[in-house]
């Protein structure tokens, strides 16, 4: 094939696996710090950051991707991302480098059926060293 | 040369827009009073200003029409024709005919092509009817006119000097597109040859284009007529070019009489040396200069971003007033008090910027009163107060539509026609009031008519047949329930539908949008006595005086404009009734909420006495059971955001001075 095209990915990982977004989403990558819970919100949602004057969602994403609680530790982050008109932080263990992934290198997500959690996934992006896993981001922002 | 003109249209809209809305209001005064010469005056100064506008802007059709009502209203000013309703119609169409011109030239950028040649006509039919020719002399006598006294000595002594004098009339070529510009241009040649002693109209008209397409000049230069004829055709855009040489000793000798006579009238057209052009008509412009000087036009983003900054601002002031209080240092706790004083009024100040009179909603009622009656066949007075009432630029543009359906059911529903009027003993005109008054943090607007009222029988049975409630439902529902069934979506009384309202959306719309910017609506009405409907609109959407209260470890804020008082309540007084908690408070039972449970938090913390905040939604109560009360405080409403737009019991969040961030109450409905 000689028509390929490359996209960017911020990577960032949860529990063992690594997994990646567009980096045209990603408005910046914070350290976590306060934040304000929201009541009566989807157990997904963290809560409420004062990112320097802006009031932005938190969503915890190992709960929305249906993993297990870990603790917030120094390792970590926010990415704040903007799709769709909407600004949202996910919160993730730590997050890496930025890698560039050719469309030819993209799978297509495995087949399981009875996983509910599969439809947040676009795709398996495959690198030299890793896959990663890239998240559908305007499903991700679905209740 | 469309390129350049394109980024004016803005401007030209708005300002077209500012125009025809003191037309519409001094057109409807003069139909109230038809001999009014000041208001004549008025109409004929906008017709005329928007003439000039539209010509510049090649919108020709608009031009023509704006010129023949100015002709009609001159003759009207010089009593030559008497200002029939039929007339004042006329002027009317004219009205409606040139918003429209507007509108469709804001959203096309390019001019319509209807039927403004059918007015033209018809106010062209207006003048035959009555003109008077002897206008026609006058137009020839202008030339002679032009040489006064002034000009013939400065002639005089022009041809003693061996130069020449001449007269130049000039006619522009009628698609010329900026003539002030072009006539400028003719200037300019003009005196680096010579001297323009004077010119008609005067050169501050021309440059305000207030001519038609002709002006002359009289000048004095060196060269001899041909070199002159040979620069002026250099200019393009010019149609006719007449040079005539003044003749002094003929001219003074035949019409020295005239010149004296028409001395008086020179004042008007302004005959001034060339060194005093501009200072010419000096009152004139002043006055004009004043009005423009006042105010300047300023994108309503910036205003937002500087409503943005101010925010933030005062989080940090109240961050450093949390500071103060810890350091303890008395220079420092100065310091910031002045702070908050300069920071406050700094706030009031852009607030103020972004106010509007609700003039600007209220403006486009009466015509709509005046055409609706007229239809309806009914007679209705108008009555506006509390114009100047200021509110939000983000809240005045959500009342128009509200307000405009209210007014439209009072005036199909509400008021009866003469006859009936006449019947029950009412006058056989309708009253309708509009009355805006500030009521701390809101804006209240009361609509109010002398109509028919609502039969709350007629709302039961309506409901019932809709299929809204129940028969049973119906018999156990107090006036005040029937009252908000109103508001009901596919709810409408009317026994036929016609235009103007009754087709079931209404007044479920009007409710939902104001409830969207926190307002409130409530309904007064007696049966045939009148309805009255009560807005209640906040000032701004922005920033509120809210109380900041404690439930467990979180802190939530209450817009204080909605809480009605505070009190304790002790443990016994709750008392449950089919397990709704209610509480006896100065004779009224008011339902409890229990705040800290409905915010997903533990309550097993009985305490014999609480602290209870009473709010209120229009006339429904509710007694907030809260932890602790921190203060009041003015806080920067941040929105949710779409991402949250379905969590319940929340309408947005604050950043505190310590950065934190707290949310805000939604009383609506915790009501």
């Amino acid at each position: 094939m000689v028509s390929s095209t490359t996209t960017k990915y911020v990577t960032f990982k949860l529990d063992k696996e690594f997994y990646g977004i567009p980096i045209e989403n990603v408005l910046s990558i914070e350290k976590t710090s306060k934040t304000t819970r929201i009541p009566n919100s989807p157990d997904y949602i963290h809560g409420l950051l004062n990112l320097r004057g802006n009031v932005i969602p938190i969503i915890d994403l190992r709960k929305k991707l249906g993993m297990n609680k870990n603790n917030i530790d120094k390792n970590s982050r926010i990415i704040v991302i903007n799709e769709n008109e909407i600004i949202a932080g996910l919160m993730v263990d730590s997050s890496s480098e930025v890698l560039e992934i050719d469309t030819n290198n993209i799978d297509k997500p495995p087949k399981a059926d009875g996983n509910n959690f599969m439809e947040y996934i676009k795709g398996i992006g495959k690198t030299s060293d890793k896959l990663l896993i890239l998240l559908d981001l305007i499903k991700i922002l679905e209740h | 040369m469309d390129l350049d003109l394109n980024q004016y249209i803005s401007l030209f809209i708005e300002e077209s827009r500012e125009h025809l809305q003191n037309m519409n209001e001094a057109l409807l005064d003069l139909e109230k009073d038809t001999t009014n010469i000041s208001l004549i005056n008025e109409i004929f100064r906008v017709a005329h200003t928007l003439k000039g506008m539209s010509g510049t802007m090649g919108f020709t059709n608009m031009a023509n029409l704006t010129h023949e009502m100015e002709n009609v209203l001159q003759e009207a000013r010089n009593d030559e024709v008497e200002l029939t309703e039929g007339i004042i119609d006329i002027l009317f169409e004219c009205f409606d005919l040139l918003d429209e011109s507007v509108n469709y030239i804001a959203t096309n950028g390019e001019e319509n092509d209807n039927e403004h040649k059918e007015l033209v006509q018809k106010l062209k039919v207006i003048l035959n009817k009555d003109k008077d020719i002897a206008n026609k002399d006058e137009t020839c006598n202008t030339k002679k006119r032009i040489l006064d006294e002034f000009v013939l000595n400065v002639a005089r002594e022009a041809l003693e000097k061996e130069l020449n004098a001449f007269t130049i009339d000039i006619t522009l070529s009628e698609n010329c597109m900026l003539k002030s510009a072009r006539s400028f241009i003719i200037f300019n040649t003009l005196e680096s040859m010579g001297d323009i002693i004077y010119s008609n109209p005067s050169a501050e008209d021309i440059e305000d284009e207030k001519f038609d397409l002709d002006f002359s000049i009289a000048y004095i230069t060196k060269a001899d007529e041909k070199t002159l004829m040979e620069k002026l055709n250099n200019i393009s855009e010019i149609e006719d070019i007449k040079i005539d040489k003044i003749d002094v000793d003929n001219i003074t000798s035949s019409d020295k009489e005239d010149s004296n006579r028409n001395h008086n009238k020179s004042k008007e057209n302004s005959y001034v040396p060339k060194k005093s052009l501009v200072k010419n008509d000096k009152s004139k412009t002043n006055k004009k200069n004043n009005r423009i000087g006042k105010t300047v036009r300023v994108d309503i983003e910036r205003l937002d971003n500087l409503m943005n900054l101010v925010s933030e601002l005062i989080i940090i002031r109240t961050r450093m007033n949390d500071l103060s209080e810890i350091s303890n240092n008395d220079n420092m706790t100065e310091a910031i008090e002045y702070l908050e004083r300069i920071t406050t009024s700094l706030h009031d100040s852009v607030m103020k910027v972004r106010m509007v009179p609700v003039e600007r909603v209220f403006n486009r009622f009466p015509r709509m009163v005046r055409d609706l009656s007229k239809e309806l066949n009914k007679k209705v007075n108008l009555e506006m107060q509390g114009k100047d009432t200021e509110v939000d630029r983000t809240v005045i543009d959500e009342i128009g539509d509200p307000l405009i359906h209210i007014i439209r059911n009072s005036l199909d529903h509400g008021i009866e026609i003469p006859e009936v009027r006449e019947k029950l003993g009412k006058p056989r005109e309708g009253n309708l009031t509009l009355k805006a008054y500030p009521d701390g943090n809101n804006v209240v607007i009361e609509v109010i008519d002398d109509g028919g009222g609502i039969e709350f029988d007629k709302i039961r049975n309506k409901s019932i047949e809709k299929g809204i409630i129940t028969e049973q439902e119906s018999k156990l529902l107090s006036e005040e329930e029937l009252k908000s069934l109103i508001f009901e979506p596919g709810f409408s009384t009317s026994e036929k539908i016609s235009d103007i309202s009754g087709r079931g959306v209404g007044l479920d719309v009007v409710k939902n949008k104001i409830e969207s910017i926190n307002g409130s609506i409530e309904l007064e009405s007696k049966v045939d006595k009148g309805t009255q409907f009560i807005i209640r609109i906040p000032l701004t959407l922005a920033i509120i005086q809210a109380l900041l209260v404690r439930l467990r470890d979180e802190i939530y804020a209450i817009p204080l404009s909605s809480i009605t008082e505070i009190t304790n309540v002790k443990e016994d007084d709750i008392r449950n009734i089919q397990d709704q908690e209610i509480v006896l408070y100065r004779d009224k039972t008011i339902p409890v909420v229990r705040l800290d449970a409905l915010m997903g938090l533990d309550s097993d913390d009985p305490t014999d006495e609480y602290i209870v905040v009473v709010v209120r939604k229009g006339e429904k109560q509710s007694a907030l059971l809260v932890n602790d009360l921190i203060g009041q405080q003015e806080i920067v409403i941040k929105p949710l955001g779409k991402y949250l737009s379905n969590i319940k019991y929340l309408s947005g969040a604050t950043i505190l001075g310590n950065g934190n961030i707290s949310l805000i109450l939604d009383v609506n409905s915790l009501v």
